[in-house]
């Protein structure tokens, strides 16, 4: 990003829509929107802009490593002989993946510097990512980089984790609360595990990095499950959150069995977009100029022309000018309290009292479509799973509202990253779309699926159990909510999964109306860039 | 049946009436097979097929033959056939030119409503002594389909000697004839004779109760035999390939309490991968389960039905089919490499059920009034509406219906 020095990132903004309010940017899929709001009931949530990035970000890992919190020097914890794992976040973040150098590569090249300094020639690095799917030799190489890559990958030290090798994971106890906990026995068995993070939002990181991304289905359904998410007011909020409970308890299972953690925490601006011909996304409507209309214009029109391929290949590759903002190191709890001031600091938006409708228009990237389709159960995951809990405090929406949701919603599918979605869509949906019924009827199978296991072993494939994870991630969501409206989804798909189509906003009002009864607040949570509301 | 009377001596003088004729003409089959490449049923309008009110059913002068009325007339899959010029030639010795189609029939018949078991064996040939097959009672695989004293014809509606039921009046042999019960309404008897053909394919697939089965198929034909599966041999599980969304529903009604999973044709192979544990290989046309259901019963008869119940069926597995195939091209390396057993289910005769011995047509009867098949019938049409009743009988999935029937009587 290049900016003067007089550049100081304006804050979020709640914007009461009044006659004069322009049409606002709304995603919908691999496509852009502009839509009007009703004047005097609604509000637009912008985002704070980015944040001034680290000027030497490898000296700031750097001054990290050699100074950590609750810990000894990372230096200090290195020697010759000694069994290093270096673990870090997979192809889920950053969203959408940053440009090169990724600041993992940066971590791991300053820690693989001090591994070599005392001598240790006995390292890992293993891509931690739980159920998630494998990630490619490019994915791997552009998060860690081309001399990390060809170091390690040739020797097979560089490597995916794989939840489902019973050779290769271990289970080390169980919490007070009889989670039991899972890890990679390479891990567990390492002098020292050495975790690097990308902290995306304030969901990541902690320990729920090591005991959920080296980990397996074992203990992720401990956590993972409806009961566990309708209690995680949000999962976006570690001290409200049972999920980051359970973690964090089973944190203290790796800790009392002797799992010595170096923990390493970033965070990057929400600069999505440079200065370059998509910044237009990035501003504020009423500040467009002529040439921002323009560039909008034009990025519309060629979005909409182009076939559903093209569009996604041309999205996908776009990468990001994160910028880095904060490194954080050492102990895991100390760290991690740390990243989340950070972490807010950049995307926290006071807002003031909820919503009767909450609208969000859902991009064409979420966590688990890196390069792949947004299926129809990742659009009930963006959207009740993420959207709907990036909040402190209390929901955006009251109890009793109404999401809208503005996406096409359609009914396709990678088979070679989802395949159990395909089944999950077809099977497990038309008979329920409840969270318990559906883990109680069908998640084991599916998470025992030896088609699924080969698949997710040998492929690119998310685990069998995933989509159900994405779709308990909505579980709060569908409890605290009166109804949901997809704008602009296929009408079959979108009933399918449990909701409302609507084919214009107006319908969606309507429809909304019907629910919370008539001329509703409206709420547009404009959303990415990410932003998180501290809703009072 | 009771013996042939003097009503039915008289009865065989022709009278003459409505019919829709099958003529002999190569061109016009020839243009109906061209029509009917631009849309399913379009060789009604250009083909062979002639609608008249002039026709004189033709008269057997043989003992046990009576006239009969035919009070509702089925479209069957294998009259589009013939219909839109696609018959196989298999056909050609075992067809006699020209013919009124129609063997799906419930008619009048000497103040009594019967059914037709329409096939043409030794008994009505008239041929003595019978071949094996009459004498054992399976009908449909008489040997002596071109002898005795009628024109060739496997099946009434095939054949030149008896007319058909798409005919205000046709000729019938006493030992075609089933009466019908009263509680049975003219819709649920005209539906007797293909659930007859969908009992004897789903009782000679040897479904065992441990076993898993795939039904290809929710027409007329798939739904009758998902009935006549759930009914006498409930495998474990079942799983059927209907297209249509009311076909699916049908599907699912029909199954009743057998555990049932239903999927487009598209999704098939992933159901039945989910059902029976197994994995999929390969992509596109060569995507198959590695291993697959224990039995297939294939109710449609196309080339793509075929290579889909083969890539569903485990090796060392059974795929019967139903539907008439034709012509019909497909890569048969997985019946090689599988091992999976090939057999044709054709009409109907004698059925073996816990070593009693039952006509196939008495257990329809019992089936349609069981599973109300009569609700399968979507629509009626007068002859005179032909083009119309046979477009909608070749699209009858995409427009919501099942099995559509003519009124040879025009009274409805």
């Amino acid at each position: 990003m290049s900016r003067d020095r007089q550049y100081r990132p304006r804050p979020g903004l709640v914007l009461d829509v009044d006659r004069s309010t322009p049409p606002v940017l709304m995603h919908h899929g691999e496509q852009l929107r502009l839509q009007k709001l009703p004047a005097d009931r609604s509000r637009i949530i912008y985002p704070p802009e980015p944040l001034e990035p680290i000027e030497d970000p490898a000296r700031a890992v750097r001054e990290a490593l050699a100074s950590p919190v609750g810990s000894d020097p990372l230096s200090a914890r290195l020697f010759a002989g000694m069994k290093l794992t270096i673990a870090f976040d997979d192809v889920s973040l950053p969203l959408p993946p940053m440009r090169r150098p990724d600041v993992r590569q940066l971590v791991i090249e300053s820690v693989l510097d001090l591994a070599a300094d005392a001598g240790v020639d006995d390292v890992h690095l293993i891509a931690a990512l739980a159920l998630h799917r494998r990630m490619t030799d490019a994915e791997l190489r552009h998060v860690v980089g081309d001399r990390v890559y060809e170091a390690f990958a040739p020797r097979g030290t560089l490597y995916n984790h794989d939840a489902e090798d019973p050779e290769a994971m271990v289970v080390l106890g169980t919490t007070d609360h009889g989670e039991e906990v899972q890890i990679s026995k390479r891990a567990a068995e390492s002098d020292l595990v050495v975790y690097v993070n990308l902290n995306l939002v304030a969901m990541d990181g902690g320990w729920k990095s090591t005991a959920t991304g080296l980990s397996g289905y074992r203990a992720l359904r401990h956590h993972h499950n409806p009961a566990t998410m309708t209690r995680s007011r949000s999962f976006m909020d570690r001290h409200n959150s049972e999920l980051h409970h359970s973690n964090w308890r089973q944190g203290e299972v790796l800790r009392s069995a002797g799992v010595e953690v170096f923990q390493i925490e970033t965070t990057v601006n929400n600069d999505l977009y440079g200065d370059g011909p998509m910044s237009v996304l990035a501003k504020r409507e009423w500040e467009w100029n002529v040439r921002d209309r323009a560039s909008f214009m034009a990025s519309r029109a060629a979005l909409d022309r182009l076939p559903a391929a093209g569009r996604r290949k041309v999205l996908h590759g776009w990468r990001a000018p994160y910028g880095l903002t904060s490194v954080q190191a050492g102990e895991v709890e100390a760290v991690h309290e740390l990243t989340t001031a950070q972490v807010h600091r950049q995307q926290l938006v006071p807002v003031e009292g909820q919503t009767d409708v909450l609208l969000f228009g859902l991009p064409y990237i979420s966590p688990y479509n890196v390069d792949s389709i947004m299926n129809p159960i990742l659009v009930h995951c963006l959207g009740l799973g993420y959207f709907f809990n990036l909040y402190r405090g209390r929901p955006l929406v009251r109890e009793g509202g109404v999401v809208i949701m503005s996406h096409p919603t359609t009914p396709e599918f990678n088979p070679v990253h989802h395949p159990s979605y395909i089944d999950f869509f077809e099977e497990v949906l038309p008979e329920t779309t409840d969270p318990t019924v559906m883990a109680e009827r069908f998640e084991k199978r599916y998470a025992e699926d030896e088609w699924y296991r080969h698949l997710y072993r040998t492929g690119n494939a998310y685990h069998g159990v995933h989509p159900f994870y994405m779709w308990y991630w909505g579980a709060h969501a569908l409890e605290h909510l009166g109804g949901v409206v997809v704008l602009g989804g296929d009408p079959a798909t979108v009933r399918r999964l449990g909701y409302r189509p609507a084919s214009t906003m107006d319908d969606a009002l309507e429809i909304a109306s019907d629910i919370v009864g008539p001329r509703p607040t409206i709420t547009y949570f404009k959303n990415p860039p990410l932003m998180m509301a501290d809703v009072t | 049946m009771t013996g042939p009377t003097t009503a039915d001596a008289q009865r065989k003088r022709p009278l003459r009436g409505e019919a829709l004729v099958f003529e002999d003409s190569p061109a016009r089959f020839g243009l109906a097979r061209l029509a009917s490449s631009l849309r399913p049923g379009a060789g009604a309008g250009t083909g062979p097929l002639r609608h008249t009110e002039d026709f004189a059913p033709p008269a057997i002068d043989a003992d046990s033959w009576v006239r009969i009325r035919p009070r509702l007339a089925g479209i069957c899959g294998s009259d589009l056939a013939a219909v839109d010029g696609r018959s196989s030639r298999w056909f050609e010795p075992i067809v006699s030119l020209p013919f009124v189609p129609g063997h799906e029939v419930v008619a009048d018949h000497d103040g009594r409503r019967v059914v037709l078991e329409p096939v043409l064996g030794c008994v009505a040939r008239g041929v003595h002594p019978l071949c094996g097959a009459c004498a054992n009672g399976d009908l449909g695989r008489c040997e002596r389909l071109s002898h005795g004293h009628l024109e060739p014809g496997l099946q009434t509606g095939f054949c030149e000697s008896t007319g058909g039921a798409w005919a205000s009046e046709m000729s019938a042999h006493l030992s075609q004839l089933h009466e019908v019960p009263d509680e049975l309404d003219d819709t649920a008897a005209v539906m007797v004779e293909p659930t007859a053909c969908a009992l004897h394919a789903a009782l000679s697939a040897g479904i065992a109760s441990e076993d898993t089965t795939a039904v290809i198929g929710a027409g007329t034909m798939g739904l009758a035999v998902v009935a006549a599966i759930a009914r006498h041999c409930p495998p474990r599980q079942l799983v059927v390939a209907a297209r249509h969304p009311h076909q699916q529903d049908l599907a699912r009604s029909l199954a009743g309490s057998l555990p049932t999973t239903v999927a487009t044709d598209a999704q098939l192979i992933r159901a039945v991968r989910r059902v029976t544990g197994t994995m999929v290989i390969g992509s596109g046309a060569q995507q198959r389960c590695t291993g697959g259901v224990d039995v297939t019963i294939d109710c449609v008869g196309t080339s793509s039905s075929l290579a889909l119940a083969l890539a569903v069926t485990r090796p060392g597995g059974r795929v019967v089919m139903v539907g008439m195939p034709g012509v019909t091209t497909v890569d048969l390396t997985p019946l090689w490499q599988r091992e999976i057993a090939l057999s044709g289910a054709y009409t109907y005769g004698t059925e073996r059920l816990d070593g009693t011995e039952y006509r196939t047509f008495d257990l329809a009867m019992e089936l349609v009034a069981a599973a109300d098949l009569g609700a399968l019938v979507s629509a009626t049409y007068p002859l005179s509406r032909s083009t119309d009743a046979i477009a909608h009988a070749a699209a009858a999935g995409r427009r919501g219906a099942t099995k559509i029937c003519f009124d040879p009587q025009g009274t409805r």
